[in-house]
């Protein structure tokens, strides 16, 4: 069978660069693909955080005294901010197993699986606005609010 | 053309029972898990991050407080089981598939399972061994 070929003759192999630039030939990836890499990339972070967020939280049993002076860390600006990072990743992490949950389990979950993607953006925005405002509020008040 | 010498799917002298079904319980675990861990853990992160001042009124005693419920000991305790075992079992799919030598993939499963056994005996020790009138020092 030569169909590929044809075909490919066709689209106009010749210039190889230009052609699979124009025609997408080159491949970018596909929303599926790219939250397939951001699942991995936030459950790992996930993952190293929960192994330090159970030994300072093991601290409760060293004395209540070094258990509030580790936690004060977590109240500073940077590490503040770091927690915005960390409950969106999360965030992303459950949407988007619940969609491969739905993809997995659900009749309709395959061909609506793009769609459901855009979804997990909205809903993920939606969230994560009021989230991280009321997270970083009391921070932003310090820092610029002079009280 | 070589000759491929291929071993008929049903010739008796194939092993047969040589696979188990380990993989398939692990993927069936994240899915349920994970479905439990969407109710735990983002209630946790919402209780403690978002709600009512979020990080900056935790202290030992807010700890405090909250074990002194057994509805949240067994929050803690199952959002600690769950959540490890997840994140270990997603760890270990990811050390397969990028881990090249045989070498490196063993020494990374034993350092993760080592941290596994580490954090799981850690964490359930503390939430059962809490003291709520430690001394402040």
């Amino acid at each position: 069978m030569s169909t590929t070929a044809s075909t490919a003759t066709a689209a106009g192999a010749s210039d190889r660069a230009g052609a699979s630039r124009r025609q997408g030939t080159f491949y970018r990836g596909d929303p599926g693909m790219w939250s397939w890499v951001l699942h991995r990339i936030t459950g790992v972070l996930t993952f190293f955080f929960l192994f330090v967020h159970v030994l300072d939280t093991a601290l409760v049993r060293v004395s209540p005294n070094t258990y509030d002076q580790v936690i004060e860390t977590y109240k500073t600006p940077i590490v503040n901010l770091l927690e915005v990072g960390l409950v969106g990743a999360v965030l992303f992490h459950a949407l988007n197993g619940i969609r491969v949950m739905l993809v997995d389990f659900w009749s309709k979950g395959p061909q609506l699986q793009k769609a459901m993607t855009w979804v997990i953006g909205v809903v993920w925005v939606v969230v994560m606005v009021p989230g991280a405002f009321f997270m970083l509020k009391r921070t932003a008040e310090t820092l610029f609010g002079g009280n | 053309m070589a000759d491929l010498a291929l071993a008929n799917p049903r010739t008796p002298k194939r092993p047969a029972a040589r696979r188990s079904n380990f993989e398939l319980y692990s993927w069936l675990f994240m899915r349920i898990s994970g479905l439990a861990l969407v109710i735990l853990v983002l209630g946790h992160l919402l209780i403690m991050n978002v709600l009512d001042g979020g990080v900056h009124r935790i202290n030992w005693g807010f700890v405090a407080g909250r074990w002194a419920s057994p509805f949240w000991q067994f929050w803690d305790l199952a959002m600690l089981w769950l959540a490890e075992i997840h994140g270990g079992n997603g760890l270990r799919t990811i050390i397969d598939d990028y881990a090249r030598k045989d070498s490196t993939r063993f020494w990374l499963k034993i350092l993760l399972y080592v941290s596994m056994v580490l954090i799981l005996a850690v964490g359930t020790m503390v939430i059962f061994t809490f003291d709520p009138n430690m001394p402040a020092n």
